[in-house]
Formats: structure tokens, sequence, C-alpha cells
């Protein structure tokens, strides 16, 4: 057999199925899915791996019509869809006629892929869009499948908290799902006390600003995808005597981020300010460890020595990567352009001049700065002052279209769309109201031994997580009044459990709640709800599953309307 | 390995000829690829004859998909043997059983500590490839029998809907009342699933007349979303403005979604054209200055670079042969293209179509934004005195006066990137006004001069002698700072 590769797929694949695993089932190659001649292989079956989507059906199309027709023994293909079959996508495979050529057309459902321990992410690109400018809920009925899954899984969720329309759908489609298939209720010991579901477009704020954890500026600088990050290969370069690093190598360092490795699990979730003292710490310790052989004398020493060397040297390079990764990050982080783009973005969160056209903003306008990064500060100052201005939007609008291109337009109205662009219609401005009640804006915020949530983004507490915070406790009863500003409903539910599975609480244990961002979730929001765990008397720990990890590049990404033509 | 296999078979050719039978009914031609599939099929089924999948085969053992089935399926009663779905009911359930049973030995705390192990169950659940009857465990949790009526033909609309979430074939052709169609689509969208919802509209587009789906449509937004999002992805462009031009009135994105179509058009005076249809649409009054923008934009660019692209051929003009052009100014934002006009063809009269003055005319483009863009070209040229120009005013009574829109720290920043000489440099830097920033930039490009005189201004006799160390010993600028420092009067500290 040979797999064909939808080039986005292998990446979540790879956390769940390595080669090896794959070649036990006698896939024999694997090719990755473009246009042109299929290559040789002497296989008897290909199997497509896709996603359901058109511009992939064509080039599947281009690869059947160029096969050797007379070439034998002929060659079987198999079709395999993921997350769903799509009908849109088979029509379109029939109207090239080369519908008939697939002996299988199935579906390969993966609604959520693990990242970490407490990670879930079903990796759905496009969600937000799908949700709230096409209308289209598909990802939300995956969603509600893949919490079926969850449950089938883990046990019966009793109590259902959510905020927001989306949250509300996929409520209902839990319970739906659940009354159509009375079989469903299975007697496992939940794991999970409560599930909340937010809403992405209740918190808009969160992921337009700079996520300043260490993972966080990771994500924000190179992009982290399925849990691997490629890096400038600059810094990487082996250091051996004699060589004199004359070849430095030119591919970008790829490596694997998780918690599986400690001195990451340990630093990740850290303002990276904090991550300096920490990383010079663990220096101190490994070369003394080091520094041990010369105290070893007896043989007994000597072998505990040498028992713990992979250990010592698997700490050491780790810490030589993460060393590395700081200082490039550091690099950017002193710059100065970051720190102006920081200091706008705190401005706007504390809520000082959201009302009138920002200097900094018309600056990088002029200069020509990627236009994401326009989008981001623009839809910030917007989102924190309840929508702008008519006239200072339009002012900006005007200036977008003459700098960039007339087509943005398109991407401008999206925004607007998706409520992160919008004029202000009320008259009023909630946001300050919102940002005291929730304590969203915090001048003391301590970096280095954080105390409060805020530390993630070196003052301002996201508010998504502030609300999971909240419901944990007082409750949002006593927030009743801020939710009715924020979009969309916000509702309990309760799932009945068997008398003999509900859960008599030890004194001290923690409550376990699933945290699903519908929308995507950004890595410090995450690292805020991992804080929130480590709370000693927090009393309750997050695991979190979302629709995809997102940052706020990545996010305006997904919203921006795609201008260049599609390559066929 | 050879389990292994086994499985891999089961998981391959597990529901193999669940064919697609949506809308094949009455097209000749796709009932002869069907046939033809059937015949590929039917060979499949001699190739490996020892495999006994259940869904594979119906009751009458005729292959499902083939036509005789398919056939079959429109011909069969409600009543269906359930015999042969027992024992499928049963395979499911025991491979769910397992499940459960490994997870609860996980301890809550073992699951808590970050540990990779946490969800590896999870992984294994999901990877089809490495379980047996897992394929089909995921979504469908447990198969309700009524799952196996596969071959009724009454079901409700919410039963089809349900069915077709679980990528079951569904004729849909039974939904013959407009009533029952639109019964149909509402379950649809209460179902959420995208692609059940378009499976639905493309049923409908079929079957109804466009006024009739279209005036449903109007009541049923989510729908309407639905169809219009297929329409754009299979390039019904027709169907799509017919649609937009009935709800001329429903929505503003459809308008742009209409004018979005112009990026798709290659030849420039086909997207003219078309851009000139855009601005009739009825988009809000902010938009369309924002298109007949965008429209005469283009125009003029066309009008530009036909005449350039012969100026720069002919090699006949200095500028061109000296600053070849790097790609055509076509489809250009705004301000690319005045940078283009102020870099080519500064010097021309208002009226010419290519001059930055008329550009800046036409565009209403704020002087702020001109003088910027003037500025980079005309420093890229190294037209220092052009620069010079575009600062200096006259006032009524003939004396010349510094002026600039953008402050002049901006304009030392684009000075100094296009390298201007530092006697350019300090000419600017000396007009910025705060007295902090003029050091700063006087220090960063090294304009002594600007320093030294701004600390002497300033009376600071410490920061004056530290400046010392800075200048080239021996120059004209260490000199001048002991003339200064001579000179200056000891200020006396209160």
């Amino acid at each position: 057999q040979a797999i064909v590769w939808d080039e986005y797929l292998t990446g979540p694949f790879g956390l769940i199925a390595q080669y090896s695993l794959l070649k036990e089932h006698e896939v024999e190659k694997m090719f990755t899915l473009k246009p042109g001649r299929l290559p040789q292989a002497d296989v008897k079956n290909v199997i497509f791996f896709v996603r359901p989507r058109l511009e992939l059906m064509d080039i599947i199309t281009d690869n059947l019509l160029r096969e050797d027709r007379g070439r034998s023994p002929q060659r079987d293909f198999h079709i395999l869809f993921v997350p769903r079959r799509s009908l849109l996508c088979e029509q379109w495979l029939k109207e090239q006629g080369v519908l008939g050529s697939f002996i299988h057309r199935e579906q390969y459902s993966l609604d959520l892929i693990p990242f970490d321990g407490d990670l879930l992410s079903m990796e759905s690109e496009s969600a937000f869009k799908e949700c709230y400018l096409e209308s289209d809920q598909t990802s939300l009925y995956h969603a509600a499948k893949g919490l079926m899954t969850l449950q089938a899984l883990y046990g019966t969720i009793p109590q259902i908290f959510g905020k927001g329309e989306c949250a509300r759908h996929v409520a209902n489609m839990m319970i739906r799902m659940k009354r159509e298939f009375p079989g469903s209720q299975n007697s496992i010991f939940p794991v999970f006390d409560t599930l909340l579901l937010l809403d992405r477009n209740v918190d808009l704020l969160t992921p337009l600003a700079t996520q300043l954890t260490y993972e966080g500026l990771i994500d924000e600088i190179y992009g982290i995808q399925n849990t691997y990050v490629k890096l400038p290969p600059e810094k990487f370069a082996p250091k051996k005597q004699g060589e004199g690093g004359k070849d430095l190598p030119t591919e970008p360092k790829k490596l694997q981020l998780n918690s599986a490795e400690e001195l990451y699990a340990e630093i990740r979730d850290k303002n990276f300010n904090a991550v300096g003292s920490v990383l010079s710490k663990k220096a101190k310790i490994i070369s003394a460890a080091f520094e041990e052989r010369h105290h070893a004398k007896t043989v007994g020493e000597i072998k505990q020595f040498v028992s713990q060397l992979p250990h010592m040297q698997a700490a050491r390079s780790s810490l030589a990567n993460h060393t590395s990764i700081a200082e490039l990050i550091k690099d950017i982080t002193t710059s100065e352009d970051f720190f102006d783009n920081l200091t706008v973005e705190q401005e706007f969160m504390s809520g000082i001049d959201t009302d009138k056209v920002n200097n900094y903003i018309e600056d990088c306008i002029a200069q020509k700065h990627p236009l994401i990064k326009i989008l981001r500060l623009v839809c910030l100052q917007s989102v924190c002052n309840s929508g702008l201005k008519q006239k200072v939007l339009d002012h900006y609008k005007r200036e977008i279209l003459q700098t960039y291109g007339y087509e943005h337009i398109l991407t401008l109205n999206n925004l607007e769309k998706a409520g992160l662009l919008k004029p202000q219609t009320s008259g009023r401005n909630n946001y300050p109201t919102i940002r005291k009640t929730l304590r969203l804006w915090m001048d003391d915020v301590n970096e280095q031994n954080p105390n409060d949530i805020s530390y993630v983004y070196s003052g301002y507490a996201p508010l998504s997580v502030r609300l999971a915070q909240l419901l944990a406790r007082p409750g949002w009863r006593s927030i009743e009044e801020v939710l009715k500003m924020l979009p969309g409903p916000h509702f309990e539910e309760r799932q009945q459990l068997p008398t003999g599975l509900q859960k008599k609480r030890q004194h001290g244990e923690n409550r376990v709640t699933l945290v699903f961002f519908l929308g995507g979730v950004t890595y410090a929001e995450i690292a805020a709800l991992r804080f929130l765990s480590q709370m000693e008397d927090g009393g309750t720990e997050y695991v979190i599953a979302t629709t995809k990890l997102i940052n706020g590049t990545s996010w305006i990404k997904s919203l921006m309307e795609k201008l260049e033509p599609a390559p066929f | 390995m050879s389990r292994a296999r086994a499985d891999e078979e089961e998981y391959w050719h597990s529901s193999k000829f669940r064919a697609f039978t949506f809308d094949d009914e009455d097209d000749e031609l796709s009932q002869l690829k069907e046939s033809k599939r059937a015949v590929n099929s039917l060979r499949d089924i001699v190739d490996d004859d020892d495999d006994d999948d259940l869904e594979r085969v119906s009751w009458s053992g005729e292959p499902v998909g083939s036509i005789s089935w398919s056939i079959k399926e429109a011909a069969s009663s409600s009543t269906s043997s359930l015999d042969g779905q027992d024992s499928s009911i049963q395979k499911g359930s025991s491979s769910y059983a397992a499940f459960p049973k490994q997870v609860s030995s996980y301890s809550l705390s073992s699951l808590f500590k970050g540990k990779v192990p946490y969800f590896y169950m999870l992984c294994l659940s999901f990877s089809a490839l490495s379980d047996t009857g897992v394929k089909n465990y995921a979504p469908e949790l447990r198969r309700p029998k009524a799952e196996y009526k596969d071959y009724s033909s009454d079901w409700s609309p919410r039963d089809t809907v349900r069915r077709m979430q679980r990528g079951k074939v569904c004729s849909l052709e039974r939904f013959r009342s407009l009533q029952d169609k639109l019964v149909l689509l509402d379950e649809a969208v209460v179902g959420h699933d995208g692609n059940v919802i378009t499976a639905v509209l493309i049923f409908l587009k079929r079957t109804l007349r466009r006024e009739i789906l279209f005036r449903e449509l109007e009541m049923r937004q989510v729908a309407l979303s639905h169809l219009i999002h297929f329409l754009k992805e299979t390039g019904e462009q027709k169907f799509l403005l017919d649609l937009l031009r009935r709800l001329c009135c429903f929505s503003l994105s459809l308008q742009l979604s209409q004018y979005r179509e112009h990026l798709n058009i290659q030849d420039v005076e086909k997207r003219r054209e078309f851009l000139k249809g855009c601005i009739g649409l009825p988009f809000s009054a902010e938009d369309t200055s924002h298109i007949q923008d965008h429209y005469t934009l283009l125009e003029r660019q066309i009008i530009i670079e036909a005449n350039d692209r012969h100026l720069e051929s002919s090699g006949q003009s200095e500028i061109f042969r000296k600053y070849p052009r790097k790609a055509s100014i076509l489809n250009m934002p705004l301000v690319t293209t005045l940078f283009y006009s102020c870099f080519y063809h500064y010097t021309e009269a208002e009226g010419t179509f290519s001059s930055p003055s008329n550009l800046k005319k036409t565009f209403k483009i704020p002087d702020k934004q001109y003088v910027l863009t003037a500025l980079a070209a005309r420093a890229k040229l190294r037209a220092w005195d052009d620069v010079d120009a575009l600062f200096t005013t006259k006032n009524w009574l003939g004396y010349t006066k510094k002026k600039a829109p953008i402050g002049f720290h901006r304009v030392v920043e684009i000075l100094q990137r296009n390298s201007a000489p530092v006697q350019v440099l300090q000419e600017y830097v000396r007009l910025v006004e705060d007295v902090e920033t003029r050091l700063n930039l006087a220090t960063k490009y090294k304009c002594h001069d600007v320093v030294i005189e701004t600390y002497r201004d300033l009376k600071d006799r410490i920061q004056l002698t530290a400046y010392k160390c800075k200048v080239e010993r021996g120059s004209a600028d260490e000199e001048k700072i002991n003339s200064i420092l001579n000179n200056m009067v000891t200020p006396t500290f209160s």
C-alpha cells in the first residue's frame, strides 16, 4: 500500500501514528499530495488521506487523470476524508469524472487529537471563520461528537456550563445525541466533574494581544505547528572545538515541544521575563552535577555517576536548546518595535486612548508593516472600545486600503462580520465595566512569582480564563451583569448520573473541569489555566480542549480573504 | 503481522460497496459510471472472497451499490430482516466494552500529572489503524437497531437527516411536496452538519424552481449562507449572481462576494470592466467610494503602464534607463502607485494622469501620506533638492520656513534608511523640535555638529565634555567643542 498525504494532515497524524506503526501495517510508500503524475511505486493500493477541500480534489483529479491506464497491474485507489466525507467533494470528483476510480470512499473521524497531557485539539483551522462568517456550524457538530466520544471513554460529565451562541449549540447537540442514543449511558466513573463550553467570540480580545509566556512567544514569533517548531539554524550550530563552525546548517532546526521534556514543562508557561533565571539556575545545577565526577572516588560512586550520565546529557542538550531559543526570542523582545507595539497594546487593554486614531498604528501603516500586525492592533483597539467611532474606523479603513490595496475591503468586511472591527453602535463603551468587574487589568503584576493569571500577558488577565476561574469560585451568579454584556447566552445543564456513579468527594480532592474553547485557544490562556490548576488552594484542575490552537496572527489570517488565485 | 494485516483488511474493506447514489437518478452518464463501478466492485469480490464483511452484501446477496441493488432498494418494503444485524451489534459492543476497562485502571492522580500516557488511550481509540472494531466507534457510540432499517423507504425527514449525518446513503427523491422538502431542509439545519445541509440544498436546487427556492431561502438564513458558500466553491457564478440579484436588498456581504470575483480575472482590461460593473451594486456609501477608487486606480494604472512600457523600451527616457522598472505597476496599491509616480514622474504637470499631484488630488490623499511617500521616493533617488523643496514653505513676506506635517524625526528616519549623507541628515535633525529626541537622533547618526550645538544651547558642560571622546581626535569637531568649553561660563548650580 501507498499513502498519499494531504500535507496538512501529516502533522496531526504524526502525533498519533509514527511511520513505523504504519509500516507495520504494510504501508510501503508515503507521498505528499501534489499535482502531476503519481510517483511510481510497486503497490496495489493507493490511499489518499485528505481534508474535504475542493482545491485538494482538483489535485487528486489531476493525479488520477495522469495515471497510466495501460500499466499493469493496475493500481486501486481509495480515498479517506478526514475528518468527514463531504458530499460537495464527492460531487466535485464526480463532475471531473474520476469518482468512479475510487474503490473506497471513507471517512476517518479524527475528532480530538491529544497534544499534551492536558490538551486536546481538533486542529480544525477554519472553525471560527466557518461559524461566524459562513454560518456553517459543522465544526460544532464535530465538537459535540468529540465530546460524546470523550464521555464514552471518561464517563458522563454531570455538569455543563457554557457561554456564547456556539456553546449553546454544542450543548444542545450533546443533549440531543444523548437522547438519540439511549444506549450511550455508560457505567464509567466520571473523570470530569464539569464541562465549560466557551465561545471564542465571548472573548475576542485575548488572542489579539501578544502572548508573553515562553511558549506563547515561541508561537507568536515562529509558530508552533502540531507541537513542532522550526527555528532559524544559526544559533544551533554544533560548537565543536577544531571545526570552528565553518559550515552553518542551513535547514531550519525542528524541535518538538511538549511536557515530556522536563525543562520545557517547567518553563513553558512562565512569563518570558522569568525564564532567564530558571535557565541560569539549571545551568549551575547541571555543571555542578558534572563536576561531581571529580569527587567520585570509589568504584561504586563512579558507577553511580555513569548511570546518571544519559539523563544528565539529555538535560544538558535540552538546556542548550532552550537557551538558544530564549536568546532568539530575547533579540526580538528587546527590539524597539516590539516594545512600542506592546506599549500600545497595553494602553488599549488598560483603557487609555482607545477612542482616537493611534499614532503608532498610523506610523506602522505608513511604513508598510505587515498587514496582519496592523489588523491585530486596530481590532484590539476596537474590541477595547466596544467598537470604534465611525470617524476613527473610516480613517483606519481608508489608510489600510490605500496602502495595502483596495481588495482588502473583503478582509475588513470579514473582520467586521466577526465583530472584531466595528463601529460603536450603542454609543456606549462597555469595556471599562467589564474590565473592572472581571479585574482584567492588574497594575501590580508579578512576573517572577505570579499570584494571578494576569502574568501571562504582563498585566492583562485573559477574559476567558477569568470566566473559568470565577465559575469555580464563587460562581457565575456573582457576575450576572457582566455576563449579560458579553455576547451570547450563558447557561447550565445537568446530566443525570446513576446513583452508583455519583461522586462522593473526599476532603481536599480537586474537582476536574474540562474547558472547551470553541473557535480556538492561545498558549497563554492554556498557561493561565495550568497556573490555576497548580494553585494550592485552587480546588480545581483543568483539562483543555479546543477546535484549534491559535495566536493572533494565525487567527486573523484565517479570517482574511485569500487574495491569490488558486494554483489551478 | 498476519493479524495486523487482517485488521487492515477489515478497515479498508468494510462498507466497501456503500456507494454514493445521491443524485445519480436521472442522469444517463452517471448511470453508466455507476454500472461501471458496480462491475469493478464485482471483480473485487471475486478477488478477495475470504472477506465476509457484513455490511458489504445485502440480504439478497447483491453487492450493495450495483444498479440492481438500487432498484431493489427502491422497491423493497419497509420490513426487512434484522437477523444479519444482531451479530454485528454484538460484535460492535464487545469491542466498545474493552475500552472503559482499560481506562478505568488509570487512577485519577495519574491522569493529571501531565504525563503523556494520559491521552494515549484516547489516541489509540482514535487511531483506527491500530485496533479492530474501533472504526465505527468514535462518533457513533452504540448503534441503535433503527439504523439497520437501511432499506425501508419511509423515514421521516428527521430520520433521513440523522442517517445522512452518519454518512449513510439516502435517497431524497421521495420528498416530493414542497412542504416535505422544506421540513427536510429545516431538520438538516437544526442538525448543524454542513455536509448534510449542503446535500439537501443540492437536492432542492435541482428539484425546485429558482423563484421558489430563493423565496424559501430568504427566510432561512443559515441554509442560504450554505448555498452561497456552495456556489462560490463550485464556481457557479451565474446562479450565484442570479441569487444575489434577486435578494439584492439582503446583505452587504453578498455584494462584496461579487466584487471578490474580480480577483479571478487575470486580464486587466476585463478586470477593469468588471470593476466598473461593481460600482453600480448597492454597497454602503463608504464601500462604494472605495470601489469607485479601486476602479479609477486600475484605469489610471493601465494608462500609465502602457505609456511607461513604451518609454522604457524605446530607451528615450533617462530615468527608465538608469532605474529600470522591477515590475509592472498594474494592480498595485494606491500608495505604491504614488511612490512610483513620485519616482518616475515627479516633475510632470498636474494635468497628466501620471503626475503625483494629479494622483493626490484624484484620490484625496492626505498631506501626511503624500509627503511620506514623496520623501521616500525622492530620497531613494538621492534628489536632496526635491527633499528640501518638499518641506520649504514661503510665507507672504517671502521668508522661507521649514515645515513637515509628519514631524522631522520621521523625516530623519526615512532619509537615514536611504543612506543620506550626514550633511543632509543633520540639516533635518536640527529641525527636530523636542530636544531629547534631537539629541538621541543626532548621537545615533553621528551628527556631531547638532549634538555639540544642542549641548551648547543647553549650557551643559558635563555632557559636552563627555561627548569629546565620541568625536575623532584632532578633528574640527573636537576643536569646536574645545572652543565652546573655553568660552562657556561655568554654570552655577544652586
